[in-house]
């Protein structure tokens, strides 16, 4: 029971860096490739109707991890304190940002809200890398249970380590190169012109970061979580996580010269799967590994009781299938790229359903 | 780790605060919305469906702010109660995360849809989509009053050998009494919320002499859904409330009535100031019997006062808990006689000209924000010293490892980035009823309809 809650969390988080990843993604790149009002009003429609349903992924895998593994929840979201509010900060400013940005038009206020949307899209996209390193690193857990980390000690890997160090910047890099890639793809399939082909341009540039950054993380990966290492040496079937993501950047590549867009999004989205699930296999057992290997929480030592998570698995299938099945039809109904058209006043607005 | 606890349990009671703003709103209008789409299904009459319009852009703004500030408090229950977590994650859990996979992904997949997908949708998939945000913010309403309603009598679990909560009847905690009445009593709440905010708009256009037939419609819809709603929140659920709390919560009940001394014939008290070092209400107004007589139908049954417990079973702040329960009941008495008295003017067909009643329904529109606040104050003070009630104590839940300095950090970053928010809610709402609901005269300023696809 342990061990398919362990997957479907993964899962779920997966799914959520996959769909706010790529409006995370368009926020980061909104001031480069949107020059414009009509411009940036496009990037805002290209995510307009779905960003709060992605959002929610982030919410229902919180919850989903609170009562499948409430021991994990409970020290991990108490040890990083600090940058989970900072976290939620920059979602509250973000969202206000798009809301605010679409309900009023203001020559004063919209380069604000413009670069309010973007600076915390940026700053979402590493903090997630950097939490995410964290976890792979392990934390400074004891007996208690529990563990506090500081933004930063001295960005050294010692025992006594904070949020950020050398490691953990280096994955928020990376994270914040992948969700600009997925994003500009994103934006580069739902519109047209200059925008299209700006967010396309930036996609090829970003890639060779991406694809440097990822070989250099692999290899320090290795390094900072022997565990990694010896679980992909143990099941050689597993290797097919990574070959996922290696094809899956291959794919971007491959699909951005051939100028298939929908594919070119597809294997982004292929490359951040392979690349989540290999970590998460990576890491297994442990839930939460500790600095010091006694203290890691482990899925059996965080799971909670079966009942609990034999109940939960029949209501979670359930409400799974009915959210697939509303994602579908929202995704469906918002298909194509957007446009924009006139308004009685010679405004650029773009076009309601 | 005292000072530390102080800071957790008003970094929570802030943000929830703040939080319950807008939810109670959009639960409200959510019903309202759907009551303006049906009548305009069945009467095909345009005038409704731009009044729907009109509510729906109040509503998304609410809405938004009610996502953004709700994220925290998952959060936190992880971040600042990680002990209490720990222990009862695999019960509370199980009702927060079917919030999330059951309400929210039906919310924001059919607002999207309702907000911007009027015309791809058609007449009855768009009345679809607004009763699916209804029964989805309702739902929601449901799966977070259950949690706070295992918190306040808790069932359905047994104890493992580490003292960890684990859930042993799913059904039990899912359908627990206490969340049955304490849902129907705080959801009457959330639509009186909406009806006085819709009747209060409605109010202020006919004493404008501006979109009068609108003022009339949003006038005549609160008052009427408003008058049910206020009379249902007194009896049967105020009262079933207040009979589950003296069973299961005697103590509770003693403190929020100021009670100090166990009595025959126990009085009510209507105004006074509870004196906790002294023991006693100071400059009482009491109505003699009336408590024995609502408690236990009896006018000289015997009802238990503070002394009959002992002190460390005190609710710690006696006095707070009195007044957030007597503005609770206060309010709500005043809101009956509003609503009452403007549905009578309805039914004499002077209400729309009637300008001192229309004064006060506009002058009321704060007044259910402060009674559905004082009304959780009351739950959540009188559940107090207890976080789990009879199982664990406030104290023992927070989190270890997280001080009071950093908790006071991100304490003031809230206080200061929600003042901000206010601040724009305001300024967006009142914007908002400013254009009124036919903004296509003043298309300049006209709310920016942004998504499009082919």
């Amino acid at each position: 029971m342990g061990i398919i809650w362990f997957w479907l969390v993964a899962i779920m988080i997966t799914v959520y860096v996959l769909l706010d990843g790529f409006d995370l993604g368009a926020g980061a790149i909104h001031l480069l490739v949107a020059k414009t009002d009509e411009e940036r009003r496009l990037v805002f429609a290209s995510i307009g109707p779905v960003w709060d349903g992605n959002e929610v992924w982030l919410l229902a895998a919180g919850g989903t991890l609170y009562f499948a593994f409430p021991a994990l929840y409970a020290s991990s979201f108490s040890g990083f304190y600090l940058p989970l509010m900072i976290v939620l900060w920059l979602l509250i400013l973000r969202g206000t940002s798009i809301e605010f940005r679409n309900h009023v038009k203001s020559k004063v206020w919209d380069p604000l809200w413009d670069f309010v949307f973007c600076a915390s899209s940026l700053l979402l996209a590493v903090f997630f890398g950097a939490a995410l390193a964290n976890v792979v690193r392990g934390v400074p857990l004891d007996a208690s249970g529990y563990f506090f980390e500081p933004l930063w000690t001295n960005f050294q890997l010692g025992d006594d380590v904070g949020i950020l160090d050398w490691y953990t910047v280096l994955v928020g890099v990376l994270a914040l190169a992948v969700l600009v890639m997925h994003g500009a793809l994103w934006v580069r399939m739902k519109t047209n012109g200059p925008v299209s082909e700006r967010a396309a341009a930036l996609a090829r540039q970003v890639w060779w970061a991406v694809f440097a950054l990822t070989a250099i993380v692999t290899a320090a990966t290795f390094k900072v979580q022997p565990q990694v290492k010896a679980n992909l040496t143990t099941w050689p079937l597993s290797l097919v996580l990574p070959l996922l993501a290696v094809a899956g950047l291959a794919g971007v590549q491959f699909e951005l010269v051939k100028r298939d867009e929908a594919k070119a999004f597809f294997a982004s989205c292929l490359y951040i799967t392979g690349m989540l699930t290999s970590v998460v296999f990576g890491v297994y057992p442990m839930v939460l590994p500790a600095r010091n290997p006694v203290y890691s929480l482990t899925v059996d030592s965080a799971k909670a009781s079966n009942y609990g998570l034999k109940v939960g698995l029949i209501w979670w299938v359930i409400g799974m299938l009915l959210a697939t099945g509303y994602f579908v039809f929202v995704y469906r109904s918002f298909a194509g790229k957007v446009v924009t058209e006139k308004d009685p006043h010679g405004h650029a607005q773009p076009r309601s359903l | 780790m005292e000072q530390a606890l102080g800071i957790h349990r008003l970094h929570f009671a802030f943000t929830i605060t703040f939080h319950y703003i807008f939810p109670q709103l959009t639960m409200g209008l959510a019903l309202l919305l759907v009551y303006l789409k049906t009548k305009f299904l069945r009467t095909g009459d345009e005038h409704y469906n731009r009044a729907a319009r009109f509510w729906a852009r109040v509503f998304g703004i609410n809405f938004a702010l009610g996502v953004v500030t709700g994220i925290p408090m998952e959060f936190q229950f992880g971040t600042n109660w990680a002990v209490f977590s720990r222990a009862a994650g695999g019960v509370i859990g199980q009702t927060l995360a079917m919030e999330g996979v059951f309400s929210f992904f039906l919310e924001s997949s059919f607002l999207g849809l309702f907000l911007l997908g009027e015309k791809k949708l058609g007449r009855v998939g768009h009345w679809i989509s607004a009763f699916l945000v209804f029964i989805g913010s309702w739902l929601s309403g449901y799966l977070i009053v259950a949690t706070d309603a295992w918190m306040q009598y808790p069932v359905g679990y047994t104890l493992g050998p580490n003292g960890e909560i684990q859930l042993s009847n799913f059904w039990g905690l899912l359908l627990n009494k206490w969340a049955l009445w304490q849902y129907a009593h705080t959801m009457l709440g959330a639509v009186q919320t909406g009806c006085f905010v819709m009747a209060g708009v409605g109010a202020f256009y006919l004493l404008t002499h501006r979109d009068e037939a609108y003022g009339r419609t949003f006038v005549k819809a609160g008052v009427l859904v408003g008058a049910v709603a206020a009379l249902l929140q007194l009896a049967p659920t105020g009262d079933m409330q207040g009979r589950l709390i003296s069973q299961n919560q005697p103590v509770t009940l003693a403190a929020m009535e100021g009670l100090f001394d166990t009595q025959n014939g126990a009085p009510l008290a209507i105004l006074g100031q509870p004196d906790v070092q002294k023991r006693k209400l100071d400059n009482p107004l009491e109505i003699p019997n009336m408590l024995s007589f609502l408690t236990y139908r009896k006018w000289t049954a015997n009802v238990r006062g503070l002394d009959a417990f002992p002190e460390d079973q005190w609710p710690d702040t006696i006095a707070l808990l009195y007044y957030s329960y007597h503005m609770m009941v206060g309010l709500g008495t005043i809101f009956i006689a509003v609503m009452v008295t403007a549905a009578f003017l309805l039914w004499r067909e002077a209400l729309y000209h009637t300008r001192w009643m229309l004064w006060m329904l506009m002058l009321a529109v704060p007044l259910p924000y402060i009674a559905n606040t004082a009304g959780w104050m009351t739950a959540e003070l009188g559940r107090q010293p207890w976080l789990i009630y009879g199982l664990m104590r406030t104290a023992h839940g927070i989190s270890p490892k997280v001080g009071a300095g950093n908790a006071w950090f991100t304490l003031i970053g809230f206080m200061g980035l929600y003042a901000v928010l206010a601040i724009l809610w305001l300024f967006l709402v009142y914007r908002e009823i400013e254009l009124g609901p036919e903004p296509g005269t003043n298309l300049d300023a006209e709310t920016a309809v942004v998504i499009a696809a082919d």
